[in-house]
Parts: structure tokens; C-alpha cells; sequence
């Protein structure tokens, strides 16, 4: 049973190889990825489905025993995030076949390796296996941002390398004082060993754990770490940035996993290390992101900085560490990521019929389908900005109450609702601009844009998605407080990993 | 030894993070680089320093080094070597395009064909 673990990493992995070798038949080339993708699609359906019975399951590769070999562990989080995932992928994947999978080379491939880190980022159970899925993940993103080429890319992408490679050292850097202090990389393993590590190497451990939340919080586009995102995610191809608004969430997830099973409530001297700079910095986040809305001029920069409002909502919930407020933060989590990604869709849309006026804040002549555009894009401001009845209003709601108890209560409810005041103009102005406004300027488009409706469908199909999110509001929410009770009682994960009680692991094998 | 390799790690990185914070692309290669470098020293020490102990299990002998620090080390400088390699094209290519190593002023707005210009 627990051999389909590593599938979400083997389908992407072996799928990138038979693209390469497939590169000269373009068409062919998409029919693979679509079906690869598909097929990872159905097996995350079916690690979901072993996940929700409960218990955690682990996955030895070679059969090593933990914690000297690696493992990949599915627990309700991990398959959640994985499923997530495979859904914004497909998406993705069928607006990138409509042309801009051939606007550069080898498209394909790297959307499965960067489908394979991610899908192993959120599977793996070893924090340097985490460095290394990061990596995969990071270099198969550079090489899709730069995709298409031109000058914007290169100067956006030089930045995004230059600050990942900065990131990635830094990663290292943690790693290492973890392993010289404890004496282990496996995060079950970690869980009972950090609370145990010599007096004098507590201000190491406790530097070690904030160099890594460092480098999550960079992921997650954390004021001030967010400044990467806006001009990496406005230069990356539409398909390209779509996709990316999971990998922000990569940096939540890890996040959430190391901050709760390591470095959580029972980490010893670095116990709860994380809470306090979380809140701050997401309240900032908050206040950056609604800013950044209210100030673009172009449609896909206020995507950019919708994209980073969220994460400050998202990562207020998460700084509590509590059971509710994980449970709000999962929620908002799989929220954002599909409605992040139809914005980015809805955006390229709006700008492929727009001639010469692509995408910026200013009326021009109608564009073709406005009206089924104007409807989609409608719904998505409703659902980003948190407005009755999508999902943003229903996660914002939980985030909302998960923090009443809490002391900084004031300040959360105060900025979490004023900046969606912020967002809701920003949108609304957005909206007016490109579909109201312009229907007062005469004249024809140019040069004249393709109009197939069809290509409507996958922004379509990941609006749908928030709207049942919405619609089943009420097994989603019982299904993450079962995942957020799992985070908060890291027990089940370290027995599943160690395969014993970890009272007697504690006794072998210390430094 | 402990002293030397301290501080060649500090050096490696005080040097590193100085010439990343610099406005051209050439320097803040050369600075990931240098930081890189002590990143991998610093990795490998985290194994405690020893010297003649093998890695791997030998009949002679009965003390070992640490071998896990050392496969780290080597997927990171596997991983290090080849991001460099890939931001020293970038860097390259940039400059072509646009006539400029800057990497502080902001993304260069250029005329481009209208089916390929991107936004803002």
C-alpha cells in the first residue's frame, strides 16, 4: 500500500525523461504531458484516499530503516497538498497546449520536474531532502520563467536565480548547524531529538531553526522577503505563473510542517521559535500586499500582489500554531492556490484580446467574449478579495474567529479588514477599467485578437474549483481539522517514521 | 585546525555577502560563489573535523569519520556548481540583450513586438 507514496514523484520524473526523448514531435510531446499529468491527477486521488483513513503512512526508499535511510511520509497534510497540486497542474497544463508550450524549448519537461519537486517537497520526511526538492523544484522554475526569452525575463530571472541561490545557502547553512547539533536530518527522528540537545548548543539550534524559517518565509514571499515575487511572477509566462502560486505555498507548507513536528510545542529550547516573528511579518505582508493592489497599473501586477496579500492572511492564521487556526490557514491555503492560478489565466486571457492595450488598467476597445471574461473575472475578484458567498469570504471568516482569542486579536481583525476594504477597491477599479470603461471607447482592436471561447475553460475549470471548495464548505472543514489535529499531535507521525514508541529511540544513537 | 577552518568559512563569507550586496552582475556572481564555498566548508565540518579516519567501514581500523556531512556536501556542491553555471549564462545573456550589468536598477522596459511584449 504505501509503495504509491512515491508515485506523485515517479510519474512527473519518468514523464520528463520521455518528453526529452519525444522533443521533436511537439504534438505528441503534449498529449504525454497532458496524459502524465492526468495520471498524477488520479494517484493523488488515490494517496488522498489512503490518507483520510487516518493513520500516517511511511515510505521507506531502498528499505533503509529510518532514520538512517530516507523516507517519504503521507499524512492528511501531505496528500492534501499533493492533491492540490495535481489539480492546479492539469489546469495549467490545458491553457498551456493552447501555444504557449511553443514559445520556447522544452516547456514540458521542466513542468514535470518542477511538478516532481513540489510533489516531493510536500512528501519527503528529511529536512535535506526538503533542500534537494527545493532545488528540483527551483531549477526546473527558472528554467520555465526564463521561457519565451526577451530582455524583461532575463532581468526578472537573474534576480529570482540570484535570490533562491542566496536562499538555497542558506538552507544549507541551517542544515548543517541542525546535523552538528543533533545528529540527524529526519524530521520524526529531529521531533524527539531537539529537545534534548546539550546546553551549549542551544543558541545553535536556536539559530539553526530561524535560518530555516528564514528561508521558508522567503518561499512564502514573508514581508520583506516578498520583493522577489511581483516582478518574477509579472515577467514568468501565464502558464508558468499560475503554477507558481503553489510553490509560495510550498514555503507555507513547510512552514507549517517543520513549525509544528520540529520546532513545535515540544521542541525543547526552540520550542514555538517561529510564532513570534510570523505575526508581525504577516501582518505586514498584509498591508504591503493590499498596497501593492491598489497601486498597479497593470492587471498582472495586481495579481502579483493579490498573490502576496493572501499570504500574509494566510500566514496570520498560521502564526498561532493552534488547532483552529491551522484549520483556517489549510483552508484559506487551498483557496488561494486555485483562485491565485486563475487569475494568473484570467489575466494572460484578457491580454491575448487586448492588441496592443494587453493587460494594462486603461479602457480600450471591447475584447472579444468580454462578457463570459467579464463574468470569470468577476467571480475571482468576488472569491481573491473575500467577498460573500466564494471561498475568500468563508476562509477570511475562519481566520477570522480562529483568532478572536487571540492577545493581538485587535491588530489582526483591524488589518486583516481593512486591507480587504484595500483589495475590493483595487479589484473593482480593475474591473471597471477593462470591461465597463471600455465600452464607452469605439473603434476595433488591433491587431485583431483570437476569440475561441473555448479557451476559457481551464481559468473556468479553477474558478469552479473554489466555488465547490465553497459549496462544501462544511466536509473540507471537518477533513482539515482532522488534518490540523494530526499536526498538532506530531505522535502518530514520529511512530509511523520510526516504527517505535520514540521513548526508546531516545536511548540509541545520540551524538 | 579548528581556527583555521573557522575562520576561512567566516572570510569566505563575510567576503561573499560584501560582494553580493554589490550593483553588478559579475560581483554577485562571484559572491554567491565565495558564499557557496563556505557553505560547503561549513557543511563538512559540521562532521567534526578528524583527520586520518576513513569514511567507509576498513579492516584496520576501528574509528570513523562522520560519512553523512561528506554526501551532503557533495549533492550541495553538485547542486552550487550547476546554478552557477546557469546565472553566469543569464548574467551573460542579460547583458547582451540589454547593454547593461546592473542588477540595481530595476528591469530594463524595452520596445518589444507587440505579440511578444509583456506587461508594465
Amino acid at each position: 500500500m504505501s509503495g504509491w507514496i512515491i508515485a506523485p514523484i515517479i510519474i512527473p520524473a519518468m514523464a520528463a525523461a520521455l518528453l526529452l526523448l519525444l522533443r521533436r514531435s511537439p504534438n505528441l510531446q503534449r498529449q504525454v504531458s497532458l496524459a502524465a499529468t492526468a495520471l498524477l491527477c488520479l494517484a493523488s486521488i488515490r494517496l488522498f484516499m489512503l490518507a483520510i483513513e487516518g493513520d500516517v503512512l511511511s515510505y521507506r526508499l531502498g528499505d533503509w530503516p529510518a532514520p538512517f535511510g530516507i523516507v517519504l511520509v503521507l499524512d492528511r497534510l501531505s496528500a492534501t497538498m499533493v492533491l492540490l497540486s495535481g489539480i492546479l497542474a492539469s489546469a495549467v497544463m490545458l491553457h498551456a497546449i493552447r501555444g504557449w508550450d511553443e514559445k520556447g524549448h522544452h516547456f514540458h519537461p521542466l513542468f514535470q520536474f518542477q511538478l516532481m519537486g513540489i510533489n516531493g517537497a510536500f512528501l519527503t520526511g528529511d529536512v535535506f531532502n526538503l533542500f534537494v526538492f527545493f532545488e528540483v523544484m527551483l531549477i526546473a522554475s527558472y528554467g520555465l520563467l526564463l521561457h519565451g526569452g526577451g530582455p524583461r525575463r532575463l532581468g526578472a530571472g537573474f534576480q529570482y536565480v540570484a535570490i533562491n541561490l542566496l536562499g538555497s545557502t542558506l538552507f544549507l547553512f541551517a542544515v548543517g548547524i541542525i546535523y552538528g547539533v543533533t545528529g540527524t536530518l529526519n524530521m520524526a527522528d529531529l521531533a524527539g531529538k531537539v529537545s534534548q540537545v546539550a546546553a551549549g548548543d542551544v543558541a545553535l539550534l536556536r539559530t539553526g531553526a530561524l535560518l530555516l524559517f528564514l528561508v521558508f518565509a522567503l518561499k512564502a514571499a514573508l514581508v520583506p522577503l516578498h520583493w522577489w515575487l511581483p516582478t518574477a511572477y509579472a515577467a514568468a509566462p501565464a502558464p508558468v505563473a499560475a503554477l507558481f502560486a503553489i510553490m509560495t505555498k510550498v514555503g507555507a507548507y513547510a512552514i507549517i510542517r517543520v513549525f509544528t513536528l520540529v520546532f513545535g510545542a515540544e521542541g525543547g529550547a526552540a520550542a514555538s521559535i517561529a510564532a513570534p516573528w510570523i505575526l508581525p511579518a504577516a501582518l505586514a505582508t498584509l498591508a504591503i500586499g493590499a498596497i501593492g493592489v491598489l497601486a498597479s497599473r497593470v492587471l498582472v501586477d495586481l495579481v502579483c500582489f493579490a498573490v502576496v496579500w493572501s499570504m500574509g492572511s494566510l500566514l496570520v492564521a498560521v502564526s498561532l500554531f493552534d488547532e483552529r487556526s491551522l484549520t483556517a490557514a489549510l483552508y484559506y491555503t487551498l483557496h488561494s492556490t486555485l483562485i491565485g492560478g486563475a487569475l494568473f489565466l484570467l489575466s494572460d486571457l484578457i491580454a491575448s484580446r487586448r492588441g496592443r492595450s494587453r493587460d494594462d488598467l486603461e479602457p480600450s476597445p471591447v475584447m472579444a467574449n468580454a462578457a463570459v471574461l467579464g463574468g470569470l473575472f468577476f467571480l475571482a475578484a468576488i472569491a481573491m478579495s473575500g467577498l460573500p458567498p466564494l471561498s475568500g469570504f468563508i476562509g477570511k471568516l475562519m481566520i477570522l474567529d480562529a483568532t478572536r482569542t487571540s492577545g493581538a486579536a485587535g491588530w489582526i481583525w483591524g488589518i486583516v479588514l481593512a486591507t480587504s476594504l484595500l483589495v475590493i477597491i483595487g479589484f473593482s477599479r480593475a474591473g471597471t477599467m477593462l470591461f465597463w470603461k471600455s465600452e464607452a471607447v469605439a473603434g476595433t482592436l488591433e491587431p485583431p485578437a483570437p476569440a475561441r471561447a473555448a479557451s476559457l475553460a481551464p481559468a473556468a475549470i479553477l474558478i469552479v474549483g473554489t466555488a465547490l471548495l465553497s459549496l462544501g464548505a462544511g466536509p473540507v472543514t471537518r477533513h482539515l481539522e482532522a488534518t490540523a489535529q494530526q499536526l498538532v499531535t506530531p505522535q502518530s507521525y514520529v511512530d509511523a517514521v520510526l516504527g517505535r514508541p520514540a521513548q526508546a529511540q531516545r536511548a540509541t544513537e545520540v551524538r | 585546525m579548528e581556527i583555521l577552518v573557522a575562520s576561512a568559512i567566516g572570510v569566505l563569507s563575510a567576503a561573499g555577502i560584501y560582494l553580493i550586496l554589490r550593483g553588478r552582475s559579475f560581483p554577485v556572481i562571484i559572491g554567491m560563489t565565495f558564499l557557496s564555498y563556505g557553505v560547503n566548508v561549513f557543511l563538512f565540518a559540521m562532521g567534526r573535523l578528524a583527520v586520518d579516519r576513513p569514511p567507509i567501514i576498513a579492516s584496520d581500523t576501528t574509528v570513523y569519520a562522520d560519512p553523512l556531512p561528506q554526501a551532503l556536501v557533495l549533492t550541495a556542491i553538485v547542486i552550487s556548481f550547476g546554478m552557477t553555471a546557469l546565472i553566469v549564462v543569464l548574467a551573460l545573456r542579460g547583458f547582451l540583450e540589454t547593454g547593461s550589468d546592473r542588477v540595481d536598477e530595476g528591469i530594463p522596459k524595452l520596445p518589444e513586438p507587440v505579440d511578444e511584449r509583456l506587461t508594465s
